[in-house]
């Protein structure tokens, strides 16, 4: 294998990885703050137990997203100097206000974890408030350098020179609103379902203990009532981003959607492989029309085919599969939390049946694997451009070699470290149950 | 060789993140150490008082080393084009170490094998600062090599010189004597007699080591980067100053202390005196490294960035100082200077 494949699987590895635990970092404390926020209006000490078990959660979760955020972001600079150059010239806004992000984060999570029992009530929502407008401002900034990377803007290369530098017109390039918003808007929603996973599977282990079963219940519902507001912004705002597309990078969406030849009237591919050989997407069902609308508007938009592009600037053809596992993934989660809303509110029940329950349980791991897939979709449907139509990523790889051995290491490292937070996230809240808390707060 | 304001405000900024983080950073790391040393006498409550420093404070000062890679690369992007190509693989070691660092210090206040995680942290956190280190001497010279218009670090070079080891030395006593001054400190004021008598002689064993490094560092120096080592001496002042405030802390170590219990030794007066030594010391060394980044390939003015980037990073920074600096006060009143807090009362 070559560097370039090397370099680009490692960095995928890192990405892949830390953006579970930055997702979560992102997700959790907007769950922490309306529970902090239920339990100031209710007094229901319920949700005061709960924004507490999720600290400890977030918490540990941090030990991991701190150090792979820093991976990731020194790893930018020895894997891709060359990108960083450019980076570092024309789009380093984003990072250095990144950074300012970053401390109020980090001040606050410290403020709110072990200062909390010196902070009035107000402080402590001040405190996870600020956490919460930390973490989303990361990831904001952060998505805004992935933004450039498709609709590079504020600057111009000139015989290989970098000219009429706009460094505000860069941070405001076009996509950057649009893609900032999704990437937060689905860790809000990935967030609040991974609480209803654990809330889910809860349940099914204490039906027979009321008082617990109450609590979960609760949870669940929070947590599906969030996830289903955000799965729901998240998919309006992908329609935006796919129409983003149809402007910005035509050739991402022909690829996204298997579409070959340039036409008005575009059928939408639902499902399926694309088969570059037969220029189709193979057992795909097909909607007459529908990918011309859902582009611009109108059937009679003309949509660009992959045809229209020369082969070797074609993004690989698998990330059809992906841009669909995503949005599959999104209109079921959406499907997941009417159904807990209406068993509830509307039909009035107390409880939730075990196959239900476990249909649940599924919400969080596939929030994540939608999370996974929109990742790489976004990142591999660019290639081979590392900054559109202006800068390959095979001309930004280091030159230093031995990257096989890295991509080992890190590798484990990473595995050890996820092996260590599943095992202490469970070994905490075995030994600390929700009974325990309940006693606690009764007493 | 001129060099423009604006470089020189970019590059103090850098050398004040650097100064920050390796203060913070040592004091972090050791403190780790310490931690793990005193497991095993828990009577001292040594273990507690590195602990109750640590908790709040990594994750900020993690920040601080991201915030120096991003001031790099926004600011230099020349620089950080060599730089991160020829430290991709020790580079790679110092993340790999930081992660298994911060990951197992946050699971060892959580999980049952808490001794285990904690040499984990306390030994791979020991090694950083070594590894860290070595960026300086890489920068001054002699062990980057250029073939065909490629960089290359030449490792072998690096691993048999004395003055890399002096500066591995160098770190390693400076984090032990940062971060058991401080926690004397931390523990004065919390009133552990037996905590304060441990650090506040280890303090005093690992400060001259230290200063022997120290010295260490410029005879060889003198013979590995000429230019740097007279560009030191020239400025002979502030050194002779730094030196000076090493006295004095010294001297503060002994004096009579009457807050509580059986004690000698001021350790607040100590550790600002030091904290200023080792500022001098810093800005005699990073005066005497300009103009060049990495000698003699890069100057501060061949790395710079553009104009406009500057100027819209620099108007960043004031904003975002004005907006910071009640959020690090209230963290610093909170943990730093709270009884509560320090003393763990209920």
């Amino acid at each position: 294998m070559d560097d370039l494949v090397l370099a680009r699987s490692l960095f995928g590895t890192t990405m892949g990885f830390h953006i579970i635990f930055a997702t979560l970092g992102v997700g959790l404390p907007l769950m922490i703050l309306v529970a902090e926020l239920i339990y100031q209006k209710t007094k229901d000490d319920h949700y005061a137990i709960m924004a507490k078990r999720w600290t400890k959660a977030q918490a540990v979760l941090l030990g991991v997203a701190i150090p792979t955020g820093t991976i990731a972001g020194t790893q930018l600079a020895l894997l891709w100097p060359g990108f960083m150059e450019v980076i570092g010239r024309v789009m380093s806004l984003p990072f250095q206000i990144e950074i300012y992000a970053f401390f109020v984060e980090a001040l606050f999570m410290s403020i709110y974890v072990y200062a909390a029992d010196r902070l009035s009530p107000a402080m402590r929502i001040v405190a996870v408030f600020f956490v919460l407008v930390g973490a989303a401002a990361s990831a904001v900034l952060i998505t805004n350098v992935h933004a450039f990377e498709g609709t590079p803007a504020g600057f111009k290369i000139l015989n290989g020179k970098i000219t009429d530098v706009d460094p505000w017109a860069a941070f405001f390039n076009p996509s950057f609103f649009i893609t900032a918003g999704h990437v937060v808007l689905s860790a809000f929603m990935t967030g609040a379902f991974i609480v209803a996973s654990v809330a889910a599977y809860k349940m099914i282990r204490t039906r027979k203990k009321e008082r617990v079963y109450r609590f979960h219940r609760k949870a669940l519902l929070l947590a599906l009532t969030i996830g289903g507001i955000f799965s729901l912004l998240t998919a309006l705002n992908g329609h935006e981003s796919a129409q983003m597309l149809y402007e910005y990078q035509p050739e991402k969406l022909a690829g996204a959607e298997g579409l070959f030849e340039t036409r008005s009237h575009a059928p939408l591919a639902i499902g399926g492989f694309t088969d570059p050989n037969e220029e189709k997407v193979k057992w795909a069902i097909e909607i007459p029309w529908a990918l011309s609308f859902l582009a611009a508007n109108r059937f009679d938009t003309v949509v660009k085919g992959l045809n229209a592009f020369p082969r070797d600037e074609w993004p690989p053809l698998f990330i059809h599969t992906l841009f669909n596992a995503m949005v599959g993934v999104g209109m079921l989660l959406i499907l997941y939390s009417i159904i807990g809303v209406v068993w509830r509110k509307v039909l009035k029940k107390d409880r939730f049946p075990t196959w239900l329950l476990i249909i649940f349980m599924t919400a969080g791991p596939f929030s994540l694997i939608g999370i996974e897939f929109g990742w790489i979709f976004a990142c591999t449907g660019r290639q081979p451009w590392v900054i559109y139509h202006l800068l390959k990523t095979s001309d930004v790889v280091t030159t230093t070699g031995s990257i096989g051995v890295l991509f080992l290491f890190f590798t484990f490292v990473y595995a050890v470290l996820g092996a260590a937070v599943v095992y202490v996230l469970l070994y905490y809240f075995r030994k600390h149950p929700v009974d325990e808390d309940l006693n606690t707060a009764e007493s | 060789m001129e060099i423009s304001t604006d470089a020189l405000i970019a590059i103090s900024i850098i050398w004040g993140f650097v100064f920050i983080y390796a203060v913070m950073a040592t004091m972090d790391f050791g403190a780790g150490f310490w931690s793990m040393i005193y497991l095993n006498k828990e009577h001292m409550k040594a273990t507690d008082i590195a602990n109750r420093f640590l908790s709040p404070t990594w994750e900020v000062t993690n920040v601080f080393i991201v915030a120096i890679v991003v001031a790099l690369f926004s600011f230099f992007p020349g620089a950080t084009f060599v730089l991160g190509t020829v430290l991709l693989i020790p580079g790679s070691m110092i993340l790999l170490l930081l992660a298994i660092r911060s990951g197992f210090l946050v699971f060892s206040n959580t999980a049952k094998e808490r001794k285990t995680l904690r040499y984990i942290s306390g030994i791979s956190g020991f090694i950083i600062p070594a590894i860290l280190i070595l960026v300086l001497p890489v920068t001054h010279g002699g062990f980057i090599e250029k073939t065909d218009g490629i960089y290359n670090l030449n490792m072998s070079k690096i691993f048999s010189s004395p003055n890399a080891y002096s500066f591995i030395g160098f770190a390693i006593l400076s984090t032990l004597f940062l971060s058991s001054l401080l926690l004397a400190d931390f523990s004065n004021v919390a009133e552990e007699q037996d905590a304060y008598r441990a650090y506040r002689k280890s303090a005093l064993i690992t400060g001259p080591i230290s200063l022997l490094f120290a010295v260490c560092i410029m005879v060889t120096m003198r013979n590995e980067a000429n230019w740097l080592y007279s560009g030191m001496m020239n400025d002979f002042s502030w050194i002779i100053a730094s030196f000076i405030t090493f006295v004095i802390a010294g001297i503060a170590l002994f004096l009579p202390n009457k807050s509580f219990g059986q004690n000698i030794g001021k350790p607040r007066l100590a550790l600002v005196a030091i904290g200023i030594q080792y500022f001098l010391a810093s800005y005699a060394y990073g005066r005497a490294h300009l103009p060049y980044m990495i000698y003699p390939d890069v100057t501060v003015m061949s790395g710079f960035t553009e104009p406009a980037t500057f100027r819209a990073l620099f108007a960043t920074y004031i904003v975002a100082f004005i907006i910071l600096f009640p959020g690090f006060f209230f963290f610093w009143k909170m943990f730093m200077r709270d009884k509560r807090y320090i003393r763990q009362e209920e």
